[in-house]
């Protein structure tokens, strides 16, 4: 009885807990929202209100016509680049991720200790003479210049190298016993059974893309051309006290990656746990 | 017999091949390999090398071999570098020993805390992990708007409270505060999220034996898990410990630096700022490459002495 009693308290005790933190993580996003529906009478009032006494898009549509804060092209541009981004890392690391993972060649070690000794390099150092080799190449101001830094990363490489090593090497020798080249055993057999992995690092590829802050800060410095990140600074410094519009803003930014959390939520929260990115 | 026959005509033509050197491979290899030369290679050296510059990028006739005269004088009190490098590089130290013990310890009590079997838990850890999906400028935004003297929701509450309200983005050391406050929200969700999974794998009948053997559950906590999580808190350290250094942002948006100090820098300048502004503000590539390579350094060192550190108690 007693016993009972106590571990339903300690039920009761640890929910309370559980909501109280919940409430720390979804108030402020609340906040957020409910501000940028807030008609800018509302922004300041004397006592705080939680939800717009009288809601209203008129932020929204401020922002969007604005010529100062093209925010759909922004929009547009952070979707392009992500996009681009994602597809061009699949492609690249599953291809040299099959190569090191499967076939056997000179140099092979080397190399891919050579990719590895870069994770342990912080990226600050590549700040500067990366920048300076995207001037020389003409890229600044341009998308591909934001493109091609990421795709020289070597997480997914190591990503799918691992997974690949883990598919049973059977089914490659049978087709390779039936004629198949390397390049169509790599397409038929290995690519179909790594559908998990490269969904996986498709995600994540896409969400750290979108969010990505400095890079193209540094690289796109004409207005039309930002990214979201970057663009919310622009915006912020454009409606300095505004926060109806900025916060507007942050919703346009924030609401493509919740929805696409609260779809694949639990894809993504595997990912993290079973693969422990760096942050 | 089937067998055989299919056999002894595969042989022949697939041993000498698997012999031959084939270009395959570096087709393969080629695509990644080409972007990694290009901008985590070369970049390597070419970063160093131009260190060793004065350098402008738009003025590539004004370029001046140096030597090491960017390092030293990081290194020299009284040159224009110093203080503020310095100053931003203190800052972010500072930073980084506010944060890492918050990143480590609340991510931790949220992970025992959804280590249970109760219902409901997936959406909880949902909801915890959620802020790590937005932008470094939406949190910044966020938290800047909340932290406002004027009309911001945390002194509108702490007025109704009767409580001092500082002001909280322009004045030390409650600027840091608000920075501090805003990664935790962001982060802490990561490091669970990797502690959650570690906690999952401890086998279940190493606590019912030390239940059995009469063990309360702090003790349980201290003699089973904190042990088994070491490899595991060691990794959410050092990594902790790289994302602070590497402070830009949030700073960026909520504060812009400020306040400025009596000395002279940003009170909340992170040292990615400093890097930030002399590099692309004031167009000195040069010393900008020597300062991410000093620091570079430093979060090397930093890395690879917690990782001692760690291993050697764990031995």
């Amino acid at each position: 009885m007693t016993m009972s009693s106590r571990r339903r308290a300690s039920t009761i005790l640890t929910y309370v807990l559980l909501v109280l933190v919940a409430l720390l993580f979804l108030l402020p996003m609340f906040w957020m929202l409910s501000t940028s529906l807030k008609p800018e009478t509302e922004w300041f009032t004397r006592s705080i209100r939680w939800f717009p006494q009288r809601p209203t898009l008129e932020n929204y549509a401020q922002i969007f016509e604005s010529a100062q804060t093209p925010i759909a092209r922004w929009f547009f541009n952070s979707f392009a680049i992500a996009s681009a981004v994602t597809v061009l890392t699949l492609v690249l690391d599953a291809l040299a991720a099959y190569a090191y993972a499967r076939m056997d060649f000179p140099g092979r070690r080397l190399l891919f200790a050579l990719l590895l000794a870069t994770l342990f390099l912080p990226g600050m150092m590549f700040l500067v003479p990366n920048f300076l080799t995207t001037f020389r190449l003409g890229l600044l101001n341009n998308y591909i210049g934001v493109i091609l830094p990421p795709l020289a990363g070597v997480f997914g490489v190591f990503f799918l190298t691992q997974f690949f090593q883990t598919i049973p090497k059977e089914l490659e020798e049978a087709a390779v016993i039936d004629g198949a080249s390397a390049w169509q055993t790599f397409l038929f057999v290995a690519l179909p059974l790594a559908r998990p992995a490269l969904a996986t690092l498709a995600i994540i590829t896409f969400l750290t893309s979108w969010n990505e802050f400095l890079w193209p800060l540094l690289i796109l410095q004409r207005v039309e051309l930002l990214t979201l990140p970057p663009a919310l600074a622009t915006l912020q410094s454009s409606y300095s006290s505004e926060y109806g519009l900025t916060m507007a803003g942050a919703v346009i930014a924030a609401v493509p990656v919740l929805v696409i959390y609260i779809v694949l939520q639990r894809y993504i929260v595997q990912s993290v746990a079973t693969t422990g990115l760096k942050g | 017999m089937a067998t055989s026959a299919t056999r002894s005509e595969v042989a022949p033509r697939s041993t000498p091949r698997r012999r031959q050197f084939s270009v395959t491979p570096y087709l393969f290899i080629l695509p990644h390999l080409v972007l990694f030369t290009l901008y985590l290679g070369y970049p390597f050296f070419y970063g160093l090398y131009i260190s060793l510059f004065q350098f402008d990028y738009l003025r590539p006739e004004r370029t001046l071999f140096v030597g090491v005269q960017n390092y030293l004088s990081l290194f020299t009190p009284g040159s224009v570098e110093y203080q503020t490098f310095w100053n931003a590089l203190g800052n972010t130290l500072e930073f980084v020993l506010y944060s890492v013990p918050l990143l480590v310890v609340l991510p931790l009590g949220l992970a025992v805390l959804l280590n249970t079997k109760l219902p409901g838990r997936n959406i909880f850890r949902a909801i915890y992990f959620a802020p790590w999906v937005l932008s470094v400028s939406v949190v910044g935004l966020l938290w800047w708007w909340i932290f406002q003297s004027q009309g911001g929701l945390i002194n509108y509450y702490l007025d109704a409270l009767n409580l001092p309200e500082p002001r909280w983005l322009s004045s030390l050391p409650w600027a840091w505060v608000a920075i501090v406050v805003a990664t935790i929200w962001w982060t802490v969700g990561f490091n669970m999220i990797i502690l959650l999974a570690a906690l999952q794998d401890i086998p279940g009948h190493l606590y019912e034996a030390g239940a059995i053997d009469g063990a309360t559950g702090w003790q349980m906590f201290w003699r089973i898990t904190l042990p088994l999580l070491r490899p595991i808190l060691l990794f959410i350290v050092v990594i902790s410990i790289i994302a602070s250094f590497n402070l830009f942002g949030q700073p960026y948006i909520m504060t812009g630096g400020n306040p400025q100090t009596p000395s002279g820098g940003g009170g909340t300048e992170a040292v990615m700022m400093r890097i930030y502004d002399e590099g692309f503000r004031r167009s000195r590539q040069g010393s900008a490459a020597a300062m991410s390579f000093v620091v570079a350094t430093l979060m090397i060192i930093v890395s690879y002495a917690n990782f001692r550190l760690l291993r050697q108690r764990e031995e």
